[in-house]
């Protein structure tokens, strides 16, 4: 009896390095996802250099270049790529130290949401009953509303502020990681190599997280990338509503809430905080997708 | 695009008034959502711009562009020599409006004034409370409960307020929003009716425009009364065009949608100076930004550094950081546009190395001190985190150390009354009748030490100045006594008198006839628009 | 049917009086005494201020406060704005015709566009095509959409003066609401041109807020029919000879439909959310500025309200769609 317990925990173990062997093969076939891992890839060493790249200081205001145009265009200046905005600052090294911004909340909510999500879903998917039931439909109240407005009258609740924006956030996108876990937990804990680690007298802490976590990753990565893009949106929709970052933090969305008023004036000052957005956003999904496409193996039949 | 505009409103016109084909719309692209149209339960400027200075009329009324009072729906009045009764006699004829939910009886009389003024000030009126959770802000704010003993009719036509004291501003109060005199006669038809939130929705009284409709959060259509006593209106419609965001109302005049619009982005302005079909009047608020030092604590206890600390700010710097230019630095707690202001006084340079030998002198070395800058924008500072950090580099260069405190605006608002508050703080305040006792009094008296009054200062001569006037029914009395006080005030120094923001109103060529107020307020009778 | 319908209501019941206890909750942990705002800088007397938070209801004890609001709820009182003095369900109802029009004009935007797309994509599987599509959808997808309306400000208001700015509809139109839905209203009072201006104000929004539905409708529609394609009763059909539209239009689509379907259902939330930014770029006088609007204003009985009947809808139309997917697809009742 003990014998068959130890091959089958054993198993997962060596099938586990083939499989990452696959998923490489799998990601790489995906052209998508590789241009967005580069992508993400440079906005991240634009973000960690930040203080090197950038020609000016994010809040430096030069009072003598006040809505200069990009270079490209008439009246542009040379010390300022991309244009400056109504106080003069220079919107290129704005742009590099918000990527500092975009990245680190992203970070952070994924990981707040992604270790509160997994510990409360395992317990909620391996201890049934009553507690599951009261988490569960916890879950069902924060779903049940949409999670901008939410977020908003949470942070609201909180007082504005780039932390509080990550903490509600973070918590608005938890629901989706305690269902993963939840689900992926209940259908692994019926299999053999549980009970059989069970019977082998693992206790209830080792076979949660040792045993059966590792094998439902997979779901949980995909919703991880999900989660990384969102937040930056949230953040990013929070800060243009006045109640994210504040001024004159050079955050993305702060910075379009600001040049909001110059739409019909100057462009630059509107169009190039929302493209680094949406450039950003779009390499994550791209990694995203390609990522599901390698861990989902009912879509790498098809 | 504003031909085919026009051109629609013509068909739009023609199809609702068959016949009147040359309508002329005029369409102020309004900032905000009135709260409701009984002006007596709010205190919101949006508000009474909709219901208050359309809808509605006064005894007196603010003759346009001066905070000086002149009869409205009272012909005249009569102040007893001992100060305590006023008598208004009303003025005969005047119609209230005609619309499709009432039509009016009789004319205006004692009752409806009687009725106006019974319903805020007494608990057993049926419409004491005819809205869950209403009350009557201003009129509580005023101090009317304590300073009206009754208000009697006479006779039809006239009618009589007794007062417990004399109180010259008395009379700019009847003349404010909250004043406005409403029919007794609708009122009672909707208390028949079972209906009387109406009061608060469809509003009926005898202003120049009378209440058509209002699509919430979109727009509001008045149209001009014809029965209006002061004449008819130019303009035959009127609409408010509700739109929240200042670019949008730009965009909005620009493609001559809307006629004018209140409060601009000030970084836009500039550039609707130089659009040939805009123009653009700006005159000072009836508004002043200070900031109150503690007066009751060492060192601001000191004339000398309270003195010293308003010569290192550099005023102008924060005009221009924060208000581009659209504010002007202060000498006085009253704005210029104010009577009794006192223009001969002159302001304490902005002088850092006298300021910085005046605190050595006064023997204050290494200051540490905190100011208070309030996390909401006013009209009289729109920016106050960023006033508070130039005078934080101000200060800095006289050797005082600035430390920058925010709380939440209703808890600034009452954190910033307690007399041992730490601390100098941004505060500023919006004239509501245009007296100076409004803001001498109120802002500065020692009654007002714990409250309204920031800087806890209370010097017997100001206090007795500002006293006497308030009691005093000559005007020409009352502006000397309150020019004294005012150098008095600039003597003391309990506040950095910092700015008077300007108002400025953009609008499109073709408008004639608007005259700014400096109540702030946007009425829109006498208006017209050229061909 | 009936049991799987109670079963659903068992869930919801409790998970509704949760929404309402944290709605109710979240707005007395808002920092800031509501009836100090209301007089601003003016100072007022405690007995004052104590005079209106009795009149509020504030000075009593929470819960009597909230079995009081619950009580107020089942007989259709949610309560007045503290600004507005208005009925708050007065209000809702003033404006969600408003937020009702752009959604139902997003998604059927969404749809009319996004399910060709998909269908052809997966058809054409691996083509330029399906490339193309499938990589605009994702662009669509990671779109922050308040950004992308400025964008179309700027191009077909500013530039082509095409669109108006703002608004549903032109000022010089004026006709008491009938549906409340703009377009139906100026077909009715018929007045020349009403509708068109009515269409015009609406383009932009409808394109804002069904930019994303319309890229996760595309993007689930390429998917699910891939996945029914790959079935063997459509190679069955395939090799039997019938006609590929045949076996697409008649077979495949059949199926992959109710997935997609569901889809549709859970962007309602999308679109609620949605609205939050994209009323506030178009001054939109629906519920989600009416939300924004209230959560910077400190309305807190607004708020409170506001965001259960947000939660509400969608918590009913989720069921609507549960309901639907039981009827389609007999085999997850249990």
């Amino acid at each position: 009896m003990s014998n068959d317990a130890v091959t089958a925990i054993a198993e997962p173990q060596v099938t586990r390095n083939r499989r990452a062997a696959e998923f490489w093969y799998y990601f790489s076939e995906n052209k998508g996802a590789v241009i967005g891992l580069v992508v993400f890839a440079i906005l991240l060493v634009v973000a960690l250099l930040a203080s090197v790249i950038a020609p000016h200081a994010p809040s430096a205001q030069y009072r003598d270049a006040i809505l200069v145009p990009p270079v490209w265009l008439e009246g542009g200046r040379a010390a300022y790529p991309l244009g400056t905005d109504a106080v003069g600052r220079d919107i290129l090294s704005r742009l590099i130290y918000g990527a500092q911004y975009s990245l680190f909340i992203g970070v952070v909510v994924t990981t707040i949401a992604l270790v509160g999500g997994i510990i409360i879903g395992v317990i909620a998917g391996y201890a049934r009953g009553w507690v599951d039931t009261v988490i569960m439909r916890v879950m069902d109240i924060i779903l049940a509303f949409p999670s901008l407005l939410l977020a908003l009258v949470l942070v609201a609740v909180l007082g504005p502020g780039l932390l509080n924006a990550m903490i509600a956030i973070a918590l608005v996108l938890q629901p989706h990681f305690v269902r993963l876990t939840r689900a992926a937990v209940m259908a692994e804990k019926s299999k053999d190599y549980v009970t059989a680690a069970r019977v082998a007298g693992a206790g209830h802490f080792r076979l949660m997280f040792k045993t059966i976590l590792p094998n439902c990753m997979a779901p949980l990565i995909v919703q991880a990338t999900l989660s990384f893009s969102n937040a930056i949106l949230d953040a990013a929709a929070l800060g243009f509503l006045g109640m994210g970052a504040q001024p004159p933090t050079p955050e993305w969305g702060t910075m379009l809430a600001e040049a909001r008023e110059f739409i019909l004036r100057a462009w630059w000052v509107v169009t190039f905080p929302g493209l680094a957005i949406l450039v950003t956003v779009l390499a994550i999904n791209l990694v995203g997708d390609g990522l599901r496409d390698a861990l989902d193996p009912k879509l790498k039949r098809s | 695009m504003l031909k085919k505009l026009t051109f629609a409103a013509a068909l739009a016109t023609a199809t609702i008034l068959s016949g009147a084909a040359s309508a002329k719309t005029f369409v102020f692209c309004s900032e905000g959502s009135p709260e409701g149209f009984d002006p007596g339960l709010y205190t919101a400027g949006t508000t009474f711009d909709a219901a208050a200075h359309t809808v509605y009329n006064r005894l007196l009324e603010f003759k346009k562009g001066t905070t000086q009072t002149e009869p409205g729906l009272a012909e005249s009045y009569e102040v007893s020599d001992d100060g305590l009764e006023y008598t208004f006699k009303l003025r005969p004829g005047v119609k209230f409006q005609t619309t499709d939910y009432f039509t009016p009886t009789r004319e205006m009389n004692a009752d409806d004034v009687i009725f106006s003024f019974d319903r805020q000030m007494n608990k057993d009126n049926p419409w004491n409370q005819y809205i869950a959770g209403g009350s009557w802000e201003y009129f509580a704010g005023m101090g009317f409960p304590e300073l009206i003993d009754s208000i009697e009719k006479v006779d039809d036509m006239t009618v009589k307020f007794k007062l417990k004291r004399k109180e010259a501003p008395f009379l700019a109060n009847v003349a404010m929003p909250f004043a406005s005199i409403m029919s007794k006669e609708y009122a009672d038809k909707l208390e028949a009716d079972g209906t009387k939130e109406k009061l608060n929705q469809q509003p009926l009284g005898t202003g120049p425009f009378q209440f058509v409709a209002y699509q919430q959060d979109a727009a509001i259509r008045y149209k001009a009364n014809p029965d209006y006593w002061n004449g008819t209106q130019k303009i035959d419609d009127l609409v408010f065009a509700i739109t929240t965001d200042a670019a949008v109302r730009y965009q909005k005049l620009q493609a001559g949608e809307c006629h004018l619009m209140p409060y601009p982005n000030a970084a836009d302005v500039e550039a609707m100076k130089a659009n040939p079909a805009l123009k653009v009047e700006e005159q000072e608020g009836l508004n002043i930004a200070y900031v109150a030092f503690n007066t009751t604590q060492a060192p601001f206890d000191k004339v000398e550094v309270r003195k010293a600390l308003s010569m290192a700010v550099n005023k102008q710097a924060i005009v221009d950081a924060v208000f581009q230019g659209a504010a002007t630095p202060a000498k006085n707690p009253i704005p210029p546009t104010m009577w009794s202001y006192n223009d001969s006084i002159q302001d304490d340079p902005y002088d850092p190395e006298a300021a910085k030998k005046m605190l050595e002198d006064a023997g204050v070395t290494d200051l540490s001190m905190k100011i208070w800058a309030m996390p909401v924008a006013r009209p009289y500072m729109l920016n106050a985190r960023r006033a508070a950090e130039l005078m934080q580099s101000d200060f800095a260069k006289v050797g005082v150390n600035v430390e920058i405190v925010s709380y939440e605006w209703a808890e600034y608002l009452d954190r910033s009354k307690s007399k041992d508050r730490d601390g100098a703080v941004i505060l500023g305040w919006t004239g509501d009748n245009g007296d100076p006792d409004n803001f001498l009094d109120t802002l500065l008296g020692c009654d007002a030490v714990g409250g309204n009054n920031r800087a806890q200062w209370c010097n017997q001569e100001f206090d007795d100045l500002v006293t006497k006037a308030k009691e005093s029914s000559d005007q020409a009395e009352r502006a000397k006594l309150y020019e004294q006080a005012q150098v008095i005030f600039k003597k003391e120094a309990p506040w950095i008198t910092v700015d008077h923001s300007l108002s400025v109103v953009p609008m499109r060529k073709e408008v004639t006839g608007f005259v700014q107020s400096p109540l702030g307020d946007f009425a829109f009778d006498g208006v017209d628009l050229a061909e | 049917m009936v049991r799987f319908l109670f079963g659903r209501l068992a869930v919801l019941i409790p998970t509704f009086i949760g929404v309402s206890i944290i709605a109710f909750s979240f707005i007395r942990l808002l920092p800031g005494d509501p009836v100090a705002l209301l007089s601003g800088e003016r100072v007022m007397s405690p007995e004052r201020h104590a005079a209106i938070s009795a009149q509020l209801g504030f000075d009593r004890p929470i819960v009597v406060q909230y079995l009081d609001y619950i009580w107020g709820i089942l007989r259709g009182d949610f309560g007045t704005s503290i600004v507005t003095k208005q009925p708050i369900l007065d209000q809702f109802f003033a404006l969600f015709p408003a937020t009702l029009e752009l959604s139902f004009c997003a998604i059927i935007f969404a749809i009319v566009l996004g399910i060709p797309a998909g269908i052809f994509a997966a058809i054409k599987r691996g083509s330029f095509f399906d490339q193309t599509i499938m990589g605009t959808a994702l662009v669509g997808y990671s779109m922050p959409i308040f950004w992308w309306g400025l964008l179309l400000i700027i191009f077909f208001s500013g530039i082509l003066q095409w669109t108006p700015v703002s608004g549903r509809i032109s000022l010089l139109y004026f006709f008491p609401p009938v549906t409340g839905f703009m377009l139906i209203d100026s077909l009715i009072s018929g007045q020349a041109g009403a509708f068109k201006s009515a269409a015009s104000h609406l383009i932009l929004p409808t394109i804002v807020l069904g930019t994303i539905p319309l890229a996760v409708i595309a993007r689930q529609t390429r998917s699910a029919m891939l996945e029914v394609l790959s079935e063997d009763y459509v190679r069955t059909a395939r090799a039997k000879g019938l006609s590929p539209f045949r076996v697409i239009g008649i077979h495949a689509l059949r199926n992959a439909m109710i997935p997609v379907i569901t889809t549709i259902g859970l962007q309602v939330g999308v679109m609620l959310a949605g609205a939050i930014l994209t009323e506030t770029i178009f001054s939109w006088p629906g519920i989600g500025k009416w939300m924004v609007d209230s959560v910077f204003r400190r309305d807190y009985p607004v708020i409170q309200g506001g965001l259960l009947m947000i939660a509400a809808i969608i918590m009913f139309v989720n069921l609507i769609v549960d309901l639907l997917y039981g009827l389609i697809n007999p085999r997850i009742r249990h």
